[in-house]
């Protein structure tokens, strides 16, 4: 079989390897799906009823001013121009000075989002080692009790409103408690001690060997953490429930069973090996919408990430930032879209074939 | 193939059913799907034939302890070399699935797993008898004894890389491979094409004669069952219809099993229109 694939794609694109083809195929596809995404956020930057002069010289600027800047936006070019340079600006990594901050956009973002990155992985960790789990657990055990306790788990997770169980939480162990720290990434004391090279506290304190900074920051990140963690798991447990009720009932288990395999090595080996495969686009899929900073979350805890930079965007029209924010959430999904593919041919055989053929 | 584990080889009959009875809860009560079979099998090859629905492949399911829930199999005597199934925990039956008695599943396609190569699936079988570093080699040459040719290649391989017959035979070593001393197989062939079918057949055929094992073989087609078993179960409805020596299965007295045989095409003649069963109620009583 590997030969004749072989040989075909030689007869097919001469002596260059397979790998340069799939290679040029996967740059060409991101770079269609940027532009398409370049294309959206350039055309909801032409109907908004924000004018974009006016956002840079002022409401108070004189007619010839405002006709300058208006020339030297290049907002007199046909369309097709226009997107032209927004892209080649785009490209190049200016994506325009925030209203709201007076930085470039790119530097904003590029603090907020490590922020966002943090409380986001930590929270999809929680969520993925506690659901699977507990999705395996409820699905093993179906129709029990057990079943029944971690539906209603799932489901107070996933309906009760984050911005409560956030402000419950912050009442509970930081003002009565004091068990953890209050809103906030890192207390002040530590904030200037550390540097920032990845952006990542967690990582960056760690790297330096500042133990007591790297704790603070574990203490402020818990909550917020458990929380979104908790949001995801409701969903993630669920899935994984469904994924492994359907494995479980396939021909392959009964071999499994007549082959005399221990119980846990059916569930945890054989059917969610399988389970997996799914399993992989809805823990993206959770990421990524972690990933685009949970406004609520990020508010209620006062954490500087990209959820409450747009949000105070949005509310002064700060177009530029918007844009950006849009932008870069939208590359977020196209690279975790690639990742959880490549995850896929890695766990799915079947499928690590299909795209070799193509 | 070592007898002496079996504490009454030859004297005694290796599987006894009696009055095995198999039961669905529905939303008008239980619905048997198997009502009172009976049979006892020595070291020798038992057909088991029927029509979809008879109960033929939940029978066999039941001698394993595998009935689907929320079925219930209950028997009067169900006993495996003087083992009482009816009563094994589940340490009992992990101690003979796989190591005492297995099952040849119907199709490759769905019966392997489809992420784990059949060189795993194969060790994790051998294991239960053999070390680790045996394991292989026996995987190895379980492979070649099924007559897989390049054994090297389907180790790797995962089960969508192989052909329908050669998953078959990856099964068969499979459930092979600890040399269990019953086997059932189950529709064994009915998945694969027709040439293929005779090819596999043969190779089980050898297999389980060279090792002297107990056979019960499943399936639809009674030609199959005739020339490839030493006794035959004719199954109706959940019933034995009829219990008949392979080679008298021609002259079987039940109207069920001489309106399958009126069914067979002919090699010089034709059976057109094709008779259809005429079913008569009472065979279900």
């Amino acid at each position: 079989m590997a030969g004749t694939f072989l040989q075909q794609t030689e007869g097919r694109y001469g002596a260059l390897p397979t790998w340069f083809w799939k290679g040029t195929k996967l740059i060409a596809t991101i770079a269609v799906t940027i532009l398409g995404l370049l294309l959206i956020t350039f055309f909801i930057s032409h109907v908004i009823p924000v004018d974009p002069v006016l956002a840079v010289v002022g409401d108070r600027a004189s007619q010839s001013t405002y006709d300058k800047m208006f020339i030297e936006m290049g907002l007199d070019k046909p369309l097709w121009q226009q997107f032209f340079f927004y892209v080649e600006k785009v490209l190049s990594g200016n994506l325009g000075n925030s209203f709201l901050t007076k930085k470039p956009v790119f530097d904003d973002l590029a603090r907020a989002f490590p922020a966002t990155l943090e409380l986001a992985t930590v929270s999809i960790l929680i969520g993925t080692l506690v659901g699977i789990p507990l999705g395996v657990l409820s699905a093993v055990k179906s129709g029990t009790l057990t079943d029944q306790i971690v539906r209603v788990i799932g489901l107070i997770g996933y309906s009760v409103p984050i911005f409560w169980l956030g402000l419950l939480g912050l009442l509970v162990f930081y003002a009565k408690l004091s068990w953890i720290s209050g809103p906030g990434r890192i207390d002040i004391e530590f904030e200037y001690n550390v540097t920032r090279t990845t952006g990542l506290l967690l990582i960056d304190s760690a790297m330096q060997g500042q133990w007591d900074a790297f704790r603070n920051v574990v203490s402020h990140i818990t909550l917020p953490a458990s929380l979104l963690g908790y949001y995801s798991l409701a969903y993630i447990s669920r899935m994984t429930r469904s994924f492994m009720q359907t494995e479980l009932a396939q021909e392959y288990i009964i071999t499994a069973r007549v082959k005399g395999v221990p119980e846990w090595r059916i569930i945890w080996v054989h059917a969610l090996r399988n389970a997996a495969v799914p399993l992989v686009t809805v823990i993206a899929l959770s990421y990524a919408g972690l990933l685009e900073g949970s406004v609520l979350t990020e508010t209620v805890f006062a954490w500087p990430g990209l959820g409450l930079y747009l949000t105070n965007s949005l509310q002064v029209a700060d177009m530029n930032a918007v844009l950006g924010g849009t932008l870069l959430i939208g590359v977020i999904f196209i690279a975790l879209n690639l990742l959880s593919d490549l995850l896929y041919t890695l766990l799915d055989p079947r499928v690590r074939r299909r795209v070799g053929q193509r | 193939m070592n007898p002496d584990r079996l504490k009454n080889a030859g004297s005694k009959a290796l599987l006894t059913v009696d009055d095995l009875r198999i039961a669905f809860p529905s939303r008008h009560g239980p619905v048997e799907v198997v009502r009172g079979v009976s049979f006892a099998l020595g070291r020798e090859r038992l057909g088991i034939v029927g029509e979809s629905g008879s109960g033929k492949s939940q029978t066999g399911r039941a001698i394993l302890g595998l009935t689907p829930r929320p079925g219930r199999a209950t028997a009067r005597t169900l006993d495996f070399d003087g083992i009482d199934l009816r009563h094994a925990t589940p340490a009992a039956w992990r101690s003979l699935r796989g190591i005492r008695i297995s099952m040849i599943m119907q199709d490759p396609k769905f019966s392997l797993n489809p992420v784990m190569t059949i060189g795993r699936q194969l060790i994790e079988a051998a294991r239960r008898t053999s070390s680790r570093a045996e394991s292989k080699d026996r995987a190895m040459a379980m492979l070649e004894a099924v007559q897989i040719h390049d054994p090297y290649r389907v180790f790797g391989a995962y089960p969508h890389e192989l052909s329908g017959g050669m998953g078959q035979r990856a099964m068969i070593a499979m459930m092979l491979i600890t040399e269990p001393d019953l086997l059932i197989a189950d529709e064994p062939t009915s998945a694969l094409d027709v040439t293929v079918q005779i090819e596999v057949l043969r190779i089980l055929d050898r297999l389980v004669t060279d090792r002297g094992m107990g056979l019960i073989f499943i399936s639809h087609d009674l030609r199959l069952v005739s020339s490839f078993c030493d006794r035959v179960l004719v199954m109706y409805a959940g019933r034995v219809v009829e219990e008949v020596k392979a080679k008298d299965l021609i002259r079987a007295k039940h109207p069920y099993t001489q309106g399958l045989f009126k069914c067979l095409p002919l090699i010089d003649g034709d059976r057109a229109p094709l008779p259809t069963l005429q079913r008569d109620a009472d065979w279900a009583l």
